[in-house]
């Protein structure tokens, strides 16, 4: 496989080698650099030529926006569009979401994929609390975004009535390329703005659940008092 | 302790022996085991990527084996056939094609063909040809949908890329004659919305070339397929007496050996006109069901073929100006014309009191809807016998006595459409 380095910093154009003179001399800059014998300006140069410097948040958020795993969650005529935004013809894994996770333990991402009865929406809450945190969510439809053409007694009238949505995505069924838009926007979210900012307005800082290993994964006190009780009890 | 033979498929063999067989633990040491006799109950669902929507099944397990279940549904209960009778007549056609989401076409045939026997409406033959063209691709959609979503349940994950692809292409057409890919609105009372465009025919035959070709691929990823076969053959058998006593119809019924197709028995559109043949099982496990509905998929590539062929010229809705809108061209030349427009869209037409039921074949069996009119421009109910609903009721019988990995082939094998079972 043919490999191509682009220089990241656009104000100074990345010159090709115009001979392999030119390409051996500039080998030999780059031993020298490795070897320390690279001072100064020529070495400032290097450095900006070929590092470039962020935070940490940033690249956690350009990993995570490039690497989401849905959750298989559908509950109606939304859900079918969105097998199919899976299928060759759409093919969401371009955008590296494709693995679809059937626990909602191991996904980041639940699309409300259909109407939510109101029997259902305590299930779909449920399922997005056992979610680990970050976790984001795209109401997909109509009928989830707001109830839709059923204004009646059994439909929730739009998912954030009872649980936060980033992304709402318009259609009757929405195409698999609405979707897939939609999907676009929320990878654009998390990479500029990680937080949503509804934990703050509903107050509900110190409810995220993270994973082992995590930020803030530490058990509560009780949980470790419970674990100690059952491990006594077995006796070991 | 011995398990009981045929629940463990290790029929005979003492549960010491089980567990010295599976752990290679040294002979002569005892294992202590729980007893069996406990049943455990197991909460299937609503949130379950096998049930195929948001049912809710209450198993009861000894072991692995399934002892009793209990199917709990509602879980999108939309109250359509609530919203129905508040809309007029003809707004009710996005509500019902919104019931059973993979077979849209079929509903709003139900639904207009009800009110079309219920004022006497003649429909077009133009119209009638157009609207079984529609149902037949709509039962190839279902169809697909429902293969590769039941491959995805046991195991066999390419077959769902191929189902996926074939189907898109079935649905360019929906999108080509009516603009969007699924719910489409395209059935009117009184015919079609819209006659089809240029290249659509020559698209349709296209089509039956790549699903052909599509079928036979399928077929020789699973056909030979040791573990599609192992996990679908003798599995979930119910006999076709029982079938009937559950009111069980569509490709379960056929599979197990009962030709009871209502395009053949009803005869309703111009099904009677078509050369087609009813594919029937023998055993009516899971395999049968398989093949029935593929076959089934040939079947309908014969009747759009012939379609195409004897399709019509001619309007492609009924004339009637009290329930059919006059064309647009004369709403600026015609003051009736604009009238009877103001009249339709703003009121809508208005049904002598009586009521209807109109059964038609659905891809999973007997859909009918059941129309009451009191006279009014509203429907006083309208009542939708769906198949899955029905058809779920059959899950107990095929599932006891078999295991609980079986379970979910066998409620893929039914193909339940949750928003059809829930409304």
């Amino acid at each position: 496989m043919e490999i191509e380095r682009i220089k990241v910093t656009p104000e100074t154009p990345l010159e090709q080698p115009s001979s392999p003179e030119e390409f051996r001399a500039r080998q030999l800059k780059a031993r020298d650099m490795l070897r320390g014998d690279l001072e100064g300006a020529d070495l400032d140069a290097y450095v900006e030529e070929r590092v470039m410097t962020t935070t940490l948040e940033k690249v956690l958020n350009v990993a995570r926006a490039n690497s989401i795993f849905p959750a298989t969650f559908g509950l109606a005529c939304c859900a079918i569009e969105m097998m199919s935004t899976v299928s060759p013809r759409y093919d969401i894994a371009r955008f590296g979401a494709e693995a679809f996770r059937a626990s909602p333990r191991q996904a980041d991402l639940l699309i409300l994929s259909g109407r939510v009865s109101i029997k259902m929406a305590p299930v779909v809450r449920r399922i997005y609390d056992q979610m680990l945190e970050p976790k984001w969510s795209i109401s997909m439809g109509a009928c989830s975004s707001s109830g839709g053409m059923f204004a009646n007694y059994a439909v929730v009238q739009g998912a954030d009535r009872f649980m936060p949505v980033d992304v709402h995505v318009p259609g009757c069924p929405p195409r698999p390329e609405a979707l897939i838009y939609g999907f676009n926007k929320l990878q654009r979210m998390i990479m500029g703005h990680p937080d949503p900012g509804w934990r703050a307005r509903y107050n509900a800082t110190g409810t995220e659940e993270w994973a082992r290993g995590g930020a803030g994964s530490k058990p509560s006190p009780e949980a470790v008092e419970a674990y100690r009780k059952a491990r006594e009890a077995l006796g070991a | 302790m011995t398990l009981e033979p045929g629940g463990n498929g290790r029929g005979g063999q003492s549960a010491a022996e089980i567990v010295h067989e599976i752990e290679g633990s040294a002979p002569g040491v005892t294992v202590e085991l729980e007893p069996e006799q406990e049943l455990l109950m197991v909460n299937m669902g609503p949130h379950h990527p096998a049930t195929h929507g948001v049912l809710r099944l209450e198993v009861e397990l000894e072991g692995e084996v399934v002892r009793d279940l209990r199917p709990i549904v509602g879980y999108v209960h939309t109250g359509i056939e609530k919203s129905c009778e508040s809309m007029a007549f003809w707004k009710v056609i996005p509500f019902v094609e919104r019931m059973d989401y993979l077979s849209y076409f079929f509903n709003s045939e139900a639904y207009c063909g009800a009110v079309e026997k219920l004022i006497g409406l003649e429909v077009p033959r133009r119209a009638q040809y157009l609207r079984v063209l529609h149902m037949e691709l709509n039962r190839l959609h279902s169809h697909l949908v429902w293969l590769g979503t039941t491959a995805l349940d046991v195991g066999a994950m390419s077959v769902y890329f191929y189902c996926f692809r074939d189907r898109d292409r079935v649905l360019d057409m929906f999108e080509m004659s009516a603009g969007q890919r699924m719910h489409t609105r395209y059935f009117q009372v009184g015919g079609v919305a819209e006659d089809i465009p240029e290249g659509w025919e020559a698209k349709a035959r296209e089509l039956i070339g790549v699903i052909k070709r599509g079928l036979s691929q399928y077929e020789s990823l699973l056909d030979r397929n040791e573990i599609f076969l192992m996990r679908t053959k003798n599995i979930g058998v119910v006999d076709r007496e029982r079938l009937l006593e559950l009111g069980v119809t569509g490709p379960l019924l056929r599979a197990a050996g009962d030709p009871w197709d209502l395009r053949k028995e009803a005869g309703y559109l111009v099904y009677d006109e078509l050369d087609f043949d009813i594919p029937v099982g023998t055993v009516g496990d899971g395999y049968d069901r398989y093949r029935v509905r593929l076959a089934e998929m040939r079947e309908s590539l014969k009747i759009i073929e012939q379609c195409l062929d004897g399709l019509p010229d001619g309007p492609w809705i009924a004339d009637d100006r009290k329930y059919v809108l006059p064309p647009r061209s004369e709403l600026s030349t015609s003051m009736e014309s604009l009238i009877h427009h103001f009249k339709l869209v703003t009121e809508g037409f208005r049904v002598d009191p009586g009521e209807v039921y109109y059964p038609i074949e659905s891809p999973r069996g007997e859909l009918g809807c059941f129309v009451v009119a009191d006279g009014s421009a509203k429907p006083v109910r309208v009542h939708f016998r769906d198949p899955s609903f029905v058809n779920l009721q059959s899950l107990r019988d095929m599932a006891i006595g078999e295991y609980v990995a079986d379970l979910i082939q066998t409620l893929a094998m039914l193909d339940p459409i949750l928003g059809g079972i829930d409304r």
